[in-house]
């Protein structure tokens, strides 16, 4: 597989505070690279520098060093914009056109013309699911339905790279479900997808590998697989019975949990051998309602990475 | 070229839908024809009247219009972060500039034109409803296309205008741009006088400025020939022609400014 995005020593410094300007690094050496066909997660915490990483890929920022290569061109090169599709976050656009004009207007400045401009109009917004609304003007839009022409606009030129800052951001559960659905029609045809979130759910459905980025720094990165070994953290059992069972049942799980009805939720240990225990529990009259193993999320690894960074930093090691 | 026409296209639209261009253009049309009321109370100078009301509704209301929309034309884009969704497309930020440019120069254009229809639409009335005493005291002809060199050169003065606007809007708020816009444009109307500077002032550094902002601000004087216009005086064509190279020179200066700065600019 052929690189579709490289960078190397990316960094980028703003200014902070008026009167005695001081520098603020908010992407700190950032080397990475991306495969093409992949959809790559690039996660963090609020502030951890997303954004800042997708501007200087699109070229809205300027890097203080390092450099940037999108299917082996600079960053920024016109040639190349013609390839890439962007939804940036919470993205604003022309209020006074309709949804239609707007996509239309885009779709000539990737030099469309005629009636193939219409067409792609309405292939995009059938496929993010904007029907009759698209001849509204977008202020009547609510925020999920401007997401929504967002991510229209970046399918706008088939792209063979998409760059989405927060994508579900804003979205219903249906809108994030469609979105879901778009990312993965996309990756079965081969199309590169660079997304930041901090939605970590979605990129453990969608993303082949992620970057956990913290503080501008790369803290993390690999495919879900190697940086999730998918242990098993122990098991959920949830049982039906009597308040005469509930002091047995604390010495057979780590912690016991009343839910309502009736029923109790226990977390027995990894090794509590699940088939005995329950077993045991239906011979005193308690009925299994269900039993789950509870493996390491991307969640737990997430925080556990950021919590290990901001820790390291607390106490000045690697400074 | 063809990139920066869709901009324009799209900038054009905007002003379109906007209703503080309408809102001007209406109330120049109303004012010139007030200018008809107006003349009905003075004796002999009617014409002269309507005429001079008349050109200088165009001249203001374009203005108004050239710096309400230009001041906002790139700031407001940046602002809005909708400009992120036009520069990652295939648009260099030159063609936005330039496109955004365009596209309120055609506005005004189109603008002026609307004004200049009702200008002549009273301009007509009065010509059928004169008497011939009144046509021979007339120092020109009502519909006398002279007028249109005027109408030419304040549409000049607007592109310029525009390009100041634009140049503001590049680097600082709205505010401040018409701040900054609407003092060169006064300054602009007295620059004459920076050239005379240097024969009552004695300190040679003091000249020196003087002289270099004469140069550096817009001179804006020669632009105005109403008063040429109304009474049928000659306006040569070599002052238009050197007045609207002088326009195009100064106004593409500040846009390779424009460019320049916002070729630079950072979008957080």
């Amino acid at each position: 597989m052929s690189a579709a995005i490289e960078t190397e020593g990316l960094t980028k410094d703003f200014s902070v505070g008026f009167w005695r300007p001081r520098p603020y690094r908010a992407l700190d050496h950032l080397t990475l690279t991306v495969e093409a066909g992949e959809v790559f997660g690039f996660l963090g915490p609020n502030g951890a520098g997303k954004s800042t990483m997708l501007k200087l890929l699109m070229q809205l920022l300027y890097p203080t060093s390092g450099e940037a290569r999108i299917l082996g061109r600079p960053a920024g090169d016109a040639a190349v914009r013609q390839r890439l599709g962007f939804l940036a976050e919470n993205p604003c656009y022309y209020d006074y056109l309709t949804a239609e004009e707007m996509l239309a207007y885009f779709a000539r400045l990737f030099g469309y013309r005629g009636a193939e401009v219409g067409t792609r109009v309405a292939r995009v917004l059938d496929e993010v699911g904007i029907g009759k609304e698209r001849r509204l003007r977008l202020r009547q839009f609510s925020k999920g339905m401007i997401q929504r022409v967002g991510m229209a606009q970046a399918l706008l030129n088939d792209p063979e790279v998409l760059f989405l800052d927060e994508p579900m951001s804003g979205l219903d559960p249906l809108g994030r479900r469609h979105v879901r659905d778009v990312i993965l029609a996309l990756r079965a045809k081969g199309c590169t997808v660079f997304f930041s979130s901090h939605i970590l759910s979605d990129a453990e459905t969608l993303c082949s590998r992620v970057g956990v980025l913290v503080q501008g720094k790369l803290v993390a990165s690999g495919p879900l697989s190697e940086i999730l070994a998918f242990e098993l953290k122990g098991w959920e059992l949830v049982v039906g019975c009597g308040p005469q069972l509930h002091a047995e049942l604390a010495t057979l799980a780590r912690t016991v949990t009343p839910l309502s009805d009736g029923h109790v939720l226990l977390h027995l240990a990894p090794d509590a051998e699940p088939d005995r225990v329950v077993g045991e529990l239906t011979r005193r009259g308690a009925h299994i309602v269900s039993l789950n193993p509870v493996r390491e999320t991307l969640e737990d690894y997430f925080v556990q990475v950021v919590g290990a960074t901001a820790d390291r930093d607390a106490s000045g090691v690697g400074a | 070229m063809r990139t920066i026409w869709i901009v324009a296209g799209a900038s054009f639209k905007e002003s379109v839908r906007d209703r503080v261009p309408y809102t001007m253009v209406v109330f120049a049309v109303l004012m010139i024809a007030a200018s008809y009321l107006l003349s009905e109370l003075t004796a002999g100078q009617d014409l002269k009247i309507v005429k001079d009301l008349g050109l200088a509704a165009m001249s203001t209301f374009g203005l108004v219009i050239a710096v309400f929309i230009g001041i906002g034309l790139v700031s407001k884009e940046v602002e809005r972060k909708s400009v992120f969704g036009l520069l990652t497309k295939p648009v260099s930020r030159t063609q936005f500039i330039l496109g955004k440019y365009l596209g309120l120069v055609t506005t005004l254009a189109v603008n002026l034109t609307v004004m200049t229809l009702a200008y002549y639409a009273v301009l007509f009335y009065m010509d059928v409803i004169a008497t011939a005493g009144m046509r021979a005291s007339w120092a020109a002809p009502a519909l006398d296309p002279r007028q249109l060199v005027a109408i030419v050169l304040i549409m000049g003065q607007l592109a310029m205008v525009t390009a100041v606007a634009l140049l503001f809007s590049t680097f600082s708020s709205p505010l401040l741009s018409a701040l900054l816009t609407s003092g060169l444009w006064v300054a602009g109307h007295f620059n004459g006088d920076l050239r005379q500077f240097e024969q009552v002032v004695d300190q040679p550094a003091v000249a020196w400025i003087a002289r270099a902002l004469y140069y550096l601000l817009p001179n804006l004087a020669p632009f105005n020939v109403r008063a040429e216009v109304v009474y049928g005086l000659p306006v040569s064509a070599s002052h238009v022609g050197f007045t609207l190279l002088y326009a195009l020179s100064y106004s593409s200066a500040l846009l390779v400014a424009a460019v320049a700065i916002f070729r630079r600019r950072d979008f957080k």
